[in-house]
């Protein structure tokens, strides 16, 4: 229990000061925590403190919620969808002004590289949220002829009150993909931001009062999943839950959710494979598998970690990754060099849980190519949570990394020889959320492709998300698409109206 | 001067084109009555730049509330069209306007909106000059300009096709193209506002425009194209073309290199740019056109909400609407109490000095047009129809009509048949739903209907027996951007606004791949 002053007056690396609130964002105010419970949040750069916020606890997340059902309740159902849309396309010009602030904290507390990855983020973040922006007066429901005695029709209508709890690979981006179309579409809401990464939206959220946002709309909440995001998984006043992280913590929230009949949706884990024939065009495969499993220190949900390569072409694939490692992803400080491409993992925890992948699959026989440790050769990065790029080839389907998500820079490569082995190994997996192919043949590129058991498949490219197309998985990897179209409709309900023009009975 | 009646098979110019052998400059400093000064350009914009007409010609604006000229503009003619569609067939075919990430398109709308916003001052205040509607009125006309261009941006990157599902041996998917160098031929009621019901969805969906304003209210357009530069649309990409219908219009109805236009004004003139596109190169159309629209008063209606419909359904903006509600039918029951209200809310509408904050009804937009309603007026009097108020000209200086109500008509009436365009109505009995519906259904238009009754689902039961495009019920001239508007019958073809209005700029592509 700790007493927080309301803002932390911080200096980041790169000069940039600014004042980082501290408080739990409910009703358009920063509060202390009920209980004054705090986090602390590290830089993974060096391990060291940045600051503390204040965290929920299950009492704060009552208060919170019910100010976004009063909200919900007495202005934001009145407020017409253009003025909604306004208020987002608001939001969006006030990110894109703050960029390279925004970038700078989500750079801090995550280890994202400032340049090179933090602000393509806040790019995406402006995309997303005027995307969403435009569909908030386009929220339609449909006539449905009947007969003469009937005026049949629908409303898509919002829950009311929407519980998010993001993850800590993408804070700023998870946040925009939440609460987008949760806003758009009419809810309010209330968020909940990982522990590990807190900082970004408490900061975002002095834009949210900025743009105009009526008190009660948007609450967004520091806290630990198993306090804060219980509580908000099985209040009864919140009528949908949607949640981004890990397949195990999925699985809790859609039993939580069962208590009161919460909408749920759910982007969880992957082990996507990337398969590419021997027609690819090679370079671009290399270049594409790179990025698939390096770029954001290989902390992405759909991260191509197992890649299938058919056998003609299997150890030059292996080689020119390496080359293509060791040439376009330099590793180090999220600030100072402008070419850093991978950052350090995101916390100990997760550098630790990476190493014992590591460590296991050596354990059951798979030979290591390049990397497979923690980063200790530079005295500056070894304070920092840093795991060097790794290559495992020769993986078979019975090892465990084959099967078990990573979540690190860390790719297992098996060969292949025929089209239906590749399939059956790219979908020998729990998991479906993406995939992705390689050939030059753009008829087998569509056969593969319509046999791949995952919720979004890239033909000859890989990670190479937008912001208008639905994404999200089939099997264990999840539940709903988020963006497009698609991501609107998890934030309505349909409901039906009858009117009875003369029928009596 | 004596004013004798006007027979309405000829056209009457009513603007001097002035062929000037001084050159005018391609801005002109003006001063409103409302003491706001600015710049006006009177140049043709093409390729993001203002230039005078090719053969140096001009015509006057006139200020419909003074009678006195503003300035005079260039007049485009044919040769000036055909730099237009050059300009725009280039922006088309020879950038990526049409091929790039549609947000970018949706972004360059969002920044349009944003300046019309900015401006709003001075753009309502030249339509209020040029088109003589009182202020208030054009202020509001400027609103529904950025909400509209604002839920265009938004659709931009919405425009779907569809993947159809054939079966594993194919893969179908269909796209949402759009069409190429749109012509687009605007009316003087709602100068800007039909700007921007033409402009917007046709950005958004990637086609490029060569718009024509109406020859009697070409200014407010000239204003906007300097924020359309300013917002950073690509050159080439909207061109506005000041002119006549006889010349600018024809030549952009039959332009070989339009691949669509899109009209709004009189259904005579809808029908000869039909043909004209049918006769050129087939080019797509859609037409909004003239109307005679009823508004009906069942004996359940708050007849005091009824009553300030009927007075808004046909004395907003001077009754110069396609929509207009032109036609009352009040049933029988209610009729006395009805008339005599609405005749002491007509006698009550202040009409004047657009630049009067109390102002509702301004002037007619045009000596044309004023001469046309005057002449109609003396034909209801001559088919033996009863003025139950109004029936004149307001003075002699401006073109001021009194509010005007016709009782006592008979449904074969040249004034219940046919297009007004003013501040007169016809006022009739009825008995009962079915006689009201036949009535109201008695016309070769279709644009749109009020219905004012407490009993809603009478309400939607005739509501889906009238022949209009759109049905008011308890209110009227009642428009949102994302409902479609447009008209059945000879009122035309295709609708403006909601999502409707991006089909009227794309073209299905199908395109089938065999895979196995």
């Amino acid at each position: 229990m700790t007493e927080l002053p309301e803002f932390h007056e911080l200096t980041l690396p790169n000069g940039f000061s600014y004042k980082q609130p501290t408080g739990l964002f409910i009703n358009n105010k920063f509060v202390p925590s009920i209980k004054k419970e705090t986090i602390d949040t590290i830089d993974p750069s060096n391990g060291e403190k940045i600051c503390s916020v204040y965290a929920a606890s299950e009492e704060d997340v009552d208060v919170a919620v019910k100010a976004a059902k009063d909200a919900f309740k007495t202005t934001w159902r009145h407020t017409s969808g253009s003025d909604r849309g306004r208020l987002l396309v608001k939001l969006s010009e006030l990110c894109e002004r703050d960029t390279d602030k925004l970038a700078a904290i989500e750079a801090i507390d995550s280890g994202k590289p400032f340049e090179q990855n933090a602000k393509g983020d806040i790019g995406e973040l402006y995309n997303v949220l005027r995307y969403y922006g435009g569909w908030a007066d386009k929220v339609h429901g449909q006539t449905i002829p009947v007969d003469d005695n009937k005026l049949a029709y629908t409303v898509h209508e919002p829950y009311g009150v929407c519980g998010q709890i993001i993850p800590w690979n993408y804070p700023l981006c998870m946040l925009s993909w939440k609460i987008g179309p949760a806003l758009a579409a009419g809810n309010t809401i209330v968020l909940k931001s990982a522990e590990q990464t807190p900082l970004s939206a408490l900061y975002l959220c002095n834009l949210v009062v900025e743009a105009g946002f009526p008190a009660g709309v948007v609450n967004i909440i520091s806290g630990l999943g198993p306090v804060a995001g219980s509580a908000l998984s099985t209040h009864p006043l919140v009528s949908k839950i949607a949640f981004t992280g890990s397949t195990a913590v999925g699985q809790i929230i859609q039993k939580a959710a069962s208590s009161n009949m919460k909408a749920v949706t759910l982007e969880t884990g992957g082990k996507s494979p990337l398969v590419i024939f021997e027609d690819a065009n090679l370079e671009q495969a290399v270049k594409w598998a790179a990025f698939g499993i390096f770029f954001n220190s290989g902390q992405v949900c759909t991260s191509n970690s197992r890649v299938l390569i058919q056998e003609p072409i299997y150890m030059k694939f292996i080689e020119k990754l390496k080359e293509c490692i060791d040439s376009d992803y330099k590793q180090g400080l999220p600030f100072g060099d402008d070419t850093v491409m991978v950052g350090p993992q995101v916390s100990k925890q997760q550098q630790d849980r990476i190493l014992k992948y590591i460590e296991i699959g050596k354990k059951e026989g798979a030979k290591v190519f390049t990397g497979g440790y923690k980063v200790t050769d530079d005295e500056v990065l070894a304070k920092g949570y840093f795991v060097k790029p790794t290559i495992f080839y020769d993986v078979t389907p019975e090892m465990t990394i084959f099967k078990e998500e990573i979540f690190g820079p860390v790719v297992s490569c098996i060969p292949f020889k025929t089209e239906e082995e590749a399939i059956e190994l790219a979908n020998d997996t729990l998991y479906g959320l993406a995939a992705a192919l390689f050939s030059k043949d753009i008829t087998r590129a569509h056969k593969v492709a319509r046999e791949l058991e995952a919720g979004m498949v890239w033909i000859n490219s890989s990670n190479d998300s937008d912001f208008r197309v639905p994404f999200g998985g089939v099997k264990m990897s999840g539940i709903g698409r988020e963006l497009g179209e698609y991501g609107l409709t998890n934030y309505t309900q349909t409901k039906a109206y009858h009117v009875n023009l003369g029928w009596d009975l | 001067m004596l004013r004798t009646s006007i027979c309405l098979k000829k056209s009457i110019p009513s603007l001097v084109r002035f062929y000037s052998t001084n050159k005018l400059p391609l801005s002109v400093p003006i001063t409103l009555p409302n003491g706001i000064k600015y710049d006006q350009p009177t140049g043709l914009f093409i390729n993001n730049e203002f230039v005078p007409s090719r053969q140096g010609k001009t015509f006057e604006v006139i200020s419909p509330s003074t009678e006195e000229e503003i300035t005079h503009v260039y007049e485009a003619r044919e040769d000036d069209v055909n730099i237009a569609v050059e300009a725009a067939t280039h922006a088309f075919e020879n950038t990526d306007w049409a091929t790039q990430d549609p947000a970018i398109r949706g972004k360059l709308l969002y920044n349009l909106a944003e300046l019309v916003e900015e401006h709003q001052d001075v753009l309502a205040s030249i339509e209020s000059l040029d088109n003589g509607k009182a202020l208030q009125l054009a202020k509001g006309d400027v609103g529904l300009v950025a909400a509209y261009i604002r839920s265009c941006a938004g659709w931009a990157d919405k425009v779907y096709g569809k993947l159809i599902e054939t079966g594993s041996t194919h893969f179908s998917y269909s796209r949402r193209e759009p069409l190429g160098v749109c012509g687009q031929i605007i009316p003087w009621n709602f100068p800007l506002l039909m700007w921007s019901w033409k402009i917007a969805p046709a950005l958004a969906t990637g086609n490029t425009c060569v718009l024509k304003t109406a020859e009697s209210t070409p200014l407010s357009a000239l204003y906007a194209s300097k924020l359309v530069k300013e917002a950073g649309f690509p050159r080439g990409v909207l061109n506005i073309v000041s002119g006549f219908g006889g010349t600018v219009g024809a030549a952009i109805a039959s332009h070989p290199k339009i691949k669509k236009v899109a009209f709004t004004g009189s259904t005579r003139t809808g029908r000869t740019i039909m043909k004209a596109a049918a006769e050129s190169n087939l080019k797509k159309i859609t037409l909004e056109l003239g109307g005679k629209s009823p508004n009906i008063v069942f004996a359940d209606a708050d007849i005091n909400k009824a009553v300030q419909n009927i007075i808004l359904g046909i004395y907003y903006n001077s009754g110069e609407v396609c929509c207009a509600g032109s036609r009352i039918y009040v049933q029988e029951s209610i009729y006395d109490k009805v008339l005599e209200a609405f005749k002491t809310q007509a006698e009550a509408v202040k009409v004047g000095d657009p630049f009067d904050l109390e102002t509702f009804q301004g002037a007619q937009t045009s000596q044309q047009q004023l001469d046309k309603i005057l002449s109609y007026i003396d034909i209801g009097k001559e088919e033996g129809a009863k003025v139950v108020t109004g029936g004149s000209r307001i003075g002699d200086k401006g073109y001021f009509i009194k509010p005007t109500i016709f009782a006592d008509v008979k449904e074969d009436m040249r004034i219940v048949k046919e297009e007004i365009f003013g501040p007169v109505v016809t006022i009739t009995k009825f008995k009962d739903v079915d006689e009201v519906i036949k009535l109201a259904n008695d016309s070769e238009y279709g644009l749109a209907a009020g219905i004012h009754t407490s009993d809603i689902n009478k309400a939607i039961d005739v509501s889906h027996k009238i022949k209009a495009g759109t049905v008011w019920v308890n209110t009227y001239n009642d428009f949102h951007s994302q409902v479609p508007f447009g008209g059945f019958g000879q009122s035309g073809i295709g609708r403006e606004m909601g999502a409707e209005a991006l089909d009227n700029y794309t073209q299905i592509k199908a395109v089938r791949i065999k895979i196995y």
